[in-house]
């Protein structure tokens, strides 16, 4: 009982991180069509972004050193003005251009993102000591001892899933959202603001990312330039098996595969655990050929002869 | 000259793999007489991407489908040849977990590099099967994956590929006359399998599949001969670049190549194989002159760009590309007769596009 309690809330706060990306990527599949390459180097970025504006070698935590309100939200401000700005520079220009466009497109931004990254701050991985009394252990029960961290992680993705459906529900904007995932041409029909919807959308993914940059850097304690990498790879993976545009099949597929990256490294003989990523990657190609449509379906997915 | 003789039909029709293989020749034969041996690196270097670019043509180019998983292949063929190639002494050392007959064996790189291009293509054969049933969005997700399990698995696979560090002491035989033999034989490869019926066939499927599936055309066989010829060149690429390397390391073969492998192909327009080698050199030469800027150079003032200048430049490069000019140079168009049309039905539809 104990053990399986430890292994479920390890499965979901690393699942969180993959459900929290998931949802960046796939709130820009449902309004844009485009799969995000570069979302992985906005949640660098915004890692990166504690340490502004010092490029020392020496990892000196500017933004970092804040209190937490306003650090959290220059961060966030940091990565969404990223984000708006790639949209401008390239997703505006690029909008009514073929997916695998898009795809190349986003791809060639994540890595310019990626190398001015090393550019400025270089290639070597920097320690930062992001809230590290976060680490400490809290007893749940007998037996159970998880970082108060884990429990924070779970608990800052509930509330910002728990806000993202109010903001899709309850208001306007959402609603217009929505519909504009739904049938792009007839929402703009309809009356719903293209450009600004878009926007927002791509200001939201933004917010996601940074989420993830912070937790994941008080969490791991290390800047990288490659750290945002395989969260986004991870981030597909929940995409693609929940099902292109479904955002609730993104926070699924993210906690499954959190759930099923933490199972393999548990369960599997040790002699293979090494291959756990293999098998995890193998389940996307397993899923595309089994229900091409995720497991969620949403009519984004769909293609019009 | 008449026009219309036999002769000159002919080489009308051959004309752009006349003019490409010209190119190719002309630009290494130049490169040589100069004989720096540091630019003669990274002429080869070009060489054995300008075949990787071309078989991602031969794929992407005629199936219209988006592929991130070919420098996978590239990896096979270039684990594969290394497993024959290494001196037997180094063998034991890096890879202890090759079979017995590897172990005691070393063999030339010619016949070592096929079978390294085979290789890749019998992976490319057996995972097509699945990922050739998968169009769109949906086919690229497939291929990265597919690059991904590949990667991950090799990374692991320690007593094979040496995982997180690498396999040394690859003869190093590519030079850049090897990198262009490689490269014409690409090249003749992508030009004679676009005019084959299995190519025209592919890319009647990329202009309107359910039309071309209604003329009896079985998409997904036609994806897979792409696929699997594809993946042979692409394995031979990789043979070459261990060749090229000295050593092989598994992290070569990941992202960074695989993004500078797709922006040349569309930077020179992913249609057309004269595309295909034009973005290769193109994109080659850019990032060549970066390279010699972020060492610094003094043309009046001393210039020096910041380290991994070539890289953001090269994915600037991209996106202006994709954003003002979405066909590419050559406006995925190849490189036709220059001289006075003259238009007869079996020119127009042999026309490739």
């Amino acid at each position: 009982m104990a053990f399986a309690l430890q292994v479920l809330i390890d499965g979901l706060s690393l699942g969180s991180f993959y459900a929290l990306a998931a949802l960046g990527i796939g709130l820009l599949f449902g309004v844009l069509k485009l799969i995000n390459f570069a979302h992985g180097a906005f949640i660098t970025f915004g890692a990166y972004a504690l340490i502004l504006p010092s490029a020392a070698t020496e990892a000196t935590l500017g933004i970092g050193a804040l209190p937490a309100i306003p650090l959290v939200i220059l961060i966030v401000g940091v990565v969404v003005a990223l984000a708006l700005l790639s949209e401008f520079a390239v997703f505006r220009p690029l909008r009514d251009s073929s997916p695998a466009t898009l795809m190349v497109g986003s791809f060639a931004l994540g890595f310019v993102i990626q190398n001015l990254i090393i550019m400025i701050y270089g290639g070597r991985p920097k320690a930062v000591g992001l809230w590290s009394d976060l680490s400490a252990g809290v007893t749940l029960m007998e037996g159970v001892s998880v970082p108060k961290l884990q429990l924070i992680i779970i608990g800052v993705t509930i509330s910002l899933m728990l806000a993202l459906v109010f903001f899709l529900k309850k208001t306007r904007w959402g609603i217009h959202m929505r519909a504009a995932a739904e049938d792009f041409r007839m929402a703009r029909m309809l009356g719903v603001k293209a450009d600004l919807v878009i926007m927002l959308a791509v200001a939201i993914s933004g917010m996601l990312a940074a989420a993830v940059s912070l937790l994941y850097v008080v969490q791991t304690g290390i800047l990288d330039f490659r750290m945002g990498v395989p969260m986004m790879l991870f981030a597909f993976i929940a995409t693609v098996v929940g099902g292109m545009g479904s955002l609730v099949g993104a926070v699924a597929g993210g906690f499954a595969v959190g759930m099923l990256s933490i199972l393999l490294q548990t369960f599997l003989p040790s002699d293979i655990r090494a291959y756990r990523d293999v098998f995890v990657f193998l389940v996307v190609i397993v899923v595309l050929l089994m229900r091409p449509q995720g497991l969620f379906l949403s009519s984004a997915v769909r293609e019009r002869v | 000259m008449e026009p219309n003789s036999p002769f000159q039909r002919t080489l009308r029709e051959f004309w752009p793999l006349l003019i490409l293989s010209a190119l190719v020749t002309a630009v290494v034969v130049i490169i040589q007489a100069f004989g720096d041996p540091i630019v003669s690196r990274s002429l080869t270097e070009a060489l054995i991407r300008l075949v990787v670019v071309v078989a991602l043509f031969i794929f992407i180019g005629n199936s219209g489908l988006m592929s991130f998983g070919h420098i996978a292949f590239m990896m096979i063929g270039a684990y594969a040849t290394a497993w024959q190639t290494m001196p037997v002494m180094t063998k034991g050392i890096f890879a202890p977990g090759l079979p017995e007959y590897l172990l005691q064996n070393s063999h030339h790189w010619i016949p070592a590099t096929l079978i390294g291009g085979v290789a890749a293509s019998v992976v490319a054969l057996v995972a097509g099967l699945a990922l050739m049933r998968l169009s769109g969005i949906a086919a690229s997700i497939g291929t990265f994956a597919f690059l991904m399990v590949f990667y991950s698995f090799y990374l692991q696979w320690s007593t094979w590929t040496a995982g997180q560090s690498s396999l040394v002491g690859l003869p190093m035989t590519t030079t850049p006359w090897v990198g262009l033999v490689f490269s014409l034989v690409a090249i003749a490869v992508a030009f004679f399998y676009a005019r084959s019926r299995f190519g025209l066939a592919l890319r009647a499927s990329r202009e309107d599949a359910v039309a071309a599936q209604a003329s009896g055309v079985n998409v997904q066989v036609q994806r897979l001969i792409a696929f699997v010829v594809s993946a042979f060149l692409c394995g031979l690429a990789g043979g070459l670049y261990g060749h090229f390397l000295g050593l092989l390391t598994v992290d070569t073969f990941y992202l960074p190549l695989t993004f500078i492998t797709i922006a040349m192909l569309v930077v020179g327009g992913m249609n057309s194989l004269s595309g295909a080698v034009v973005g290769t050199l193109f994109v080659s030469f850019a990032i060549e002159i970066l390279r010699v800027l972020e060492r610094g150079v003094t043309v009046g003032v001393p210039v020096k760009l910041p380290a991994n200048s070539a890289e953001v430049g090269l994915g600037i490069i991209l996106l202006l590309v994709l954003i003002f000019r979405r066909t590419g140079i050559t406006r995925n168009q190849e490189i036709y007769w220059p001289w006075k049309p003259v238009v007869s039905v079996s020119s127009v539809t042999r026309r490739q596009s």
